[in-house]
């Protein structure tokens, strides 16, 4: 028996959100489900009832109806307590819950008996990024609050010269480079606007930069990822550069976006009622933390204030401003969260708690409060520290193995190393003769010379470099050379030398070097020829 | 010729090959640098002919003799493909190897070279003689199996002896023993004797140590060889008091040398490691792999897709490794990067230190192809411009790409410096199957979600890319 899916009108003021879209809906029919909505769910969308009629869904005229009719109910906010007590007797819930901020409503929903699925517990694993509701909707605020502060900002953000005068761009800075950070940045800089964005994650700067913005970093060394690709709370020497560097930005810039949130705690207070003060007249502040109490001081939630001529917005509802592509976007996340919940395609949820992302996404399994999950194996962006030690470990314990190769050699082994040269050249100074003495200093310099002159070689011109000195090996000619024919001593052994032997081996000698000679020069010049720019 | 005169024509000589190894610094000043050689190589010959040591009747012998061998190797010169570069330079440095074995019989068995000589002198002498002899077998022998390897005659897979290291330490004991004969060898032909059975014993031992030696480890031979081959000339200008011999020998032995060392770190391998033979060495591998294995699906593409996803990126990286050379496909790679580039692209190459079979290989091969060397980078000048990067193209290369080497620390290739080709929006990744590279590593990157699979033969495959491009 396929399962119903519910979706009912959102009741929270002023949101204007929907869980669903009528494309939406037809995945959502193939995947075997039926699907009802409440009349009116998507009005504020701009998605009539005709619409979802035509996808294949059945109206229900309210709520009480669609609630008690329905084996799972897809929402954008978190239910109310008359949501909850129409909610069927261990039916499922899928919407955003934020469980750790609502304790009491877990405890109704479990007393409920109910299962519930939280889009704002969705892991962050790569697996999981097409559900990750979150991201789409902080994606969505963040191109929403480059919009609200351009209606506010009195000015272009462009710069343009015209016959009326010179306009100068807007600065923009973008405080965390989260997604929301990230898309604001996209958005700014589309209008035209000099962005710049600080994130205490150093990883971020190369994504910063990639979208064309300036990465403004404080100079205090300190590590800001935290678990899960989140942020985490810094020490109070960085806090204090920190505020330096904003104190500086204030006076500089004309907008200034703020994101930055820290998970399970309330946001970090990072523009000062002093930087608020610093800044032009008829500045504008998009404080995009506002709901969990905002990054300025002077940030009212949900309203738009003006303190010391600078207009400080504080909307808690940016996704929902832009209603029609947030519902899609959320659709797409329920609809793919529902693909992993009935992989059978028998239109009915399967709540596999052995599967990792959807253990972290259900925080009541039948009544059973599940949250929270244990933590995820591997973070979306792992702090790089971690995993990079063991490794460091792994060389060090084989240095010890065989000596180590590449790193500078320590004190220690300079002395041995000198110390069996020294030794050496002692042995060879009491025992060899004096002629031999002379080709051997010949030889120790050319080594040195040779190692001088080599480092020097590019790497691209390696392979030429081992072919010309193949060639110049070939020196070893000399050595037949001097065989085949040496004048003829007076009163020497001679004619105890076996002529005819010697002779035909320093011939082959000559020709088989002679190969080397002529095809080394030849080709390494055939070789390098080619190297052009 | 007198002699004074023969001995300042070696310094000029000496000094132009130094000019001639200094000259390859950079692309530009190397084609001098070449000539350079060039010219030394002639002044020392010449100079040797007309010189002292050589009386008239000789000329016409070593006339003869610098002809045929001359034309042949010209002819190779000439004929040699780019992606047959290893292949040759193992070939040649063979052959140094063997004419310093012969030049080191006939100096032994010459009576007038040690004529007037003191009986210290004459130890010091025979001494020199055994040196370079050795030295000029084992280059020969394992020369002869590097080329073999190369040229696919040989497998490529390490060859390992049961009780190897015992076996070379017996090996190099008999030499030395078989050394002690030879220098209290009462006559030529009984020292003669102990002479060659050293030569058979080291020829084993070239062998054995290039046979032990994975395919992977082919450009820390390939230098090494260079090197040996500057040693045997070295200490055959010990045996015959020629410093012009010593200089240059000592030149190429250190500069073959560097290279071996430069290769290693490149692959953060002890220089030893890699002589001792195996890629892993006595680790167990078995182990290493169950601990790493990596799954997941790959997601394969066709040239098509690989087409469009180069059509709308803006920056792209190409990473050339043996599979290119193998496939041949040098040329159709530079005529799309050509396309690319026309349409306002980004196109740059990353080579890593060990790409390919020989030092440089790959920069040779792109040369050839002629693409500008400018766009040719080294790992160490690109690897921070991945992230920036929307497509990264890995052609023919698996382990220089293999993220495992830098966050798997059971990982047989852990620690060596790769590619981050990860970091790159898309990466593409040409290869003929799934097989794992010469270090018989599996490779994650291939399951990684940004990462498309492009199987089949790198030639063809490009061909079909080029063709998508241009339609």
């Amino acid at each position: 028996m396929p399962q119903s899916i519910g979706i009912p009108k959102e009741v929270f003021s002023g949101e204007r959100r929907v869980a669903t879209v009528p494309d939406a809906v037809q995945k959502l029919i193939k995947l075997g489900f039926t699907v009802l909505v409440q009349s009116g769910a998507g009005d504020a969308a701009s998605i009539g009832d005709d619409a979802y009629r035509a996808a294949g869904a059945s109206i229900v005229p309210d709520a009480a109806a669609l609630w008690s009719d329905s084996d799972i109910v897809f929402k954008v906010r978190a239910p109310t307590r008359d949501e909850v007590s129409l909610m069927r007797e261990g039916g499922t819930l899928v919407s955003f819950i934020w469980p750790a901020q609502n304790p009491e409503l877990l405890q109704a929903l479990a007393a409920k008996r109910a299962t519930v699925l939280a889009m704002d517990s969705v892991p962050r694993i790569s697996r999981a990024q097409k559900l990750d509701a979150l991201s789409s909707m902080a994606n969505i605020g963040g191109y929403r609050a480059v919009i609200e502060a351009a209606h506010e900002f009195g000015r272009f953000f462009t710069g343009q010269i015209t016959a009326a005068g010179k306009v100068p761009p807007a600065k923009v800075f973008v405080i965390g480079a989260g997604v929301a950070g990230l898309a604001a940045i996209g958005a700014a800089s589309g209008l035209g606007a000099i962005v710049r964005a600080n994130d205490t994650r150093a990883e971020v700067a190369d994504q910063i930069k990639s979208l064309g913005a300036e990465f403004v970093p404080v100079d205090y060394v300190e590590e800001g990822a935290g678990g899960g690709g989140y942020a985490k709370v810094m020490s109070e020497g960085f806090q204090k550069a920190q505020r330096e560097v904003f104190a500086k930005q204030a006076r500089e810039v004309d907008i200034i976006i703020t994101t930055a949130l820290i998970p399970g705690r309330p946001a970090p207070k990072l523009i000062t009622a002093e930087m608020v003060q610093s800044m032009r007249p008829g500045s504008v502040i998009v404080d995009m933390a506002s709901e969990q109490g905002g990054n300025c001081e002077l940030t009212e939630p949900g309203k738009v204030v003006v303190r010391h001529g600078v207009i400080i917005i504080g909307y808690t509802d940016l996704p929902s401003r832009l209603p029609t592509q947030a519902s899609n976007l959320y659709a797409t996340n329920l609809f793919r969260l529902s693909e992993e919940l009935c992989k059978a395609k028998d239109g009915r949820f399967n709540v596999n708690m052995d599967d990792e992302v959807i253990r972290g996404t259900t925080v009541i399994k039948e009544g059973v409060i599940t949250w929270p999950p244990p933590a995820p194996k591997l973070s979306a962006a792992p702090p790089g520290a971690a995993p990079a030690k063991p490794v460091v470990k792994a060389a060090a314990a084989d240095k010890k193995g065989h000596g180590g190769g590449g790193e500078p050699m320590s004190a220690a082994s300079t002395a041995v190393t000198f110390g069996v040269a020294a030794v050496l050249f002692t042995l060879i100074g009491i025992y060899a003769p004096a002629a031999f003495l002379g080709h051997f200093t010949v030889f120790v310099l050319a080594c040195f010379v040779g190692y001088m002159v080599v480092w020097n070689v590019t790497p691209s011109l390696h392979t030429p470099l081992m072919s010309v000195t193949n060639a110049i090996s070939s020196i070893i000619i000399i050595g037949a050379l001097v065989q085949i024919a040496p004048p003829v001593l007076a009163g020497s052994a001679d004619t105890l030398r076996p002529v005819t032997i010697i002779r035909w081996l320093a011939v082959a000698g000559i020709a088989l070097t002679a190969v080397n000679m002529f095809g080394g020069f030849a080709v390494t010049r055939r070789m390098l020829s080619m190297f052009r720019k | 010729m007198s002699g004074s005169l023969t001995s300042v024509a070696y310094i000029a000589s000496t000094i132009l090959f130094i000019l001639s190894l200094g000259g390859l610094s950079n692309p530009e000043s190397s084609r001098r640098g070449n000539l350079y050689g060039m010219t030394g190589m002639a002044i020392a010959v010449l100079a040797t002919i007309l010189g002292p040591r050589v009386s008239a009747d000789g000329i016409s012998w070593i006339a003869g003799a610098l002809v045929a061998g001359g034309a042949v190797g010209l002819y190779l010169a000439r004929t040699v493909q780019m992606t047959q570069m290893p292949e040759l330079v193992a070939f040649m440095h063979s052959l140094v190897g063997l004419v310093a074995v012969v030049v080191g019989f006939a100096g032994y068995i010459d009576p007038t070279a040690a004529a007037d000589m003191s009986p210290a002198e004459i130890g010091i002498h025979h001494t020199e003689v055994y040196v370079g002899v050795l030295i000029g077998a084992v280059t020969l022998s394992g020369s002869v199996i590097a080329f073999g390897k190369l040229s696919g005659r040989i497998g490529g897979k390490p060859l390992l002896l049961p009780a190897r290291h015992w076996l070379n330490l017996a090996l190099l004991l008999a030499v030395i023993g078989l050394g002690y004969r030879f220098l209290g060898a009462p006559s030529i032909d009984e020292g003669t004797t102990s002479l060659i059975a050293m030569t058979v014993l080291a020829l084993l031992f070239g062998v054995h140590m290039v046979m032990a030696i994975g395919g992977a480890d082919m450009p820390v031979v390939v230098s090494m060889l260079n090197s040996y081959s500057g040693w045997a000339a070295a200490a055959t200008g010990f045996m015959l008091s020629n410093d012009l011999l010593i200089v240059t020998g000592a030149l190429v032995g250190s500069s073959g040398a560097i290279l071996s060392y430069i290769m290693c770190r490149a692959m953060n391998r002890h220089f030893l490691s890699v002589i001792a033979g195996g890629f892993g060495g006595d680790a167990a591998p078995g182990k290493a792999q169950a601990a790493a294995q990596p799954a997941g699906e790959v997601d394969a593409i066709s040239p098509r897709e690989t087409a469009e996803l180069l059509k709308d990126a803006g920056s792209i990286i190409i990473v050339p490794g043996y599979g290119m050379a193998v496939a041949q496909a040098q040329h159709t790679v530079y005529e799309i990067t050509k396309y690319l580039r026309e349409k306002g692209k980004n196109v740059r190459f990353a080579i890593h230190p060990v790409a390919g079979r020989m030092p440089g290989h790959m920069n040779v091969l792109l040369a050839e192809a002629k693409v500008p060397y400018d766009i040719v980078l080294e790992m160490d000048e690109i690897n921070g411009d991945f992230p920036q990067t929307a497509v990264a193209m890995v052609i023919g290369a698996n382990d220089i790409v293999n993220p495992s080497a830098e966050d798997d620390p059971s990982s047989p290739i852990a620690g060596m410096p790769v590619l981050e080709v990860w970091k790159a929006e898309t990466t593409i990744v040409m290869k003929r199957s799934m097989a794992s590279g010469y270090a018989g590593v599996d490779n994650p990157l291939f399951y990684k979600e940004n990462n498309r699979m492009l199987f089949g033969d790198a030639k063809k495959m490009l061909d079909e890319v080029l063709t998508a491009l241009k339609s």
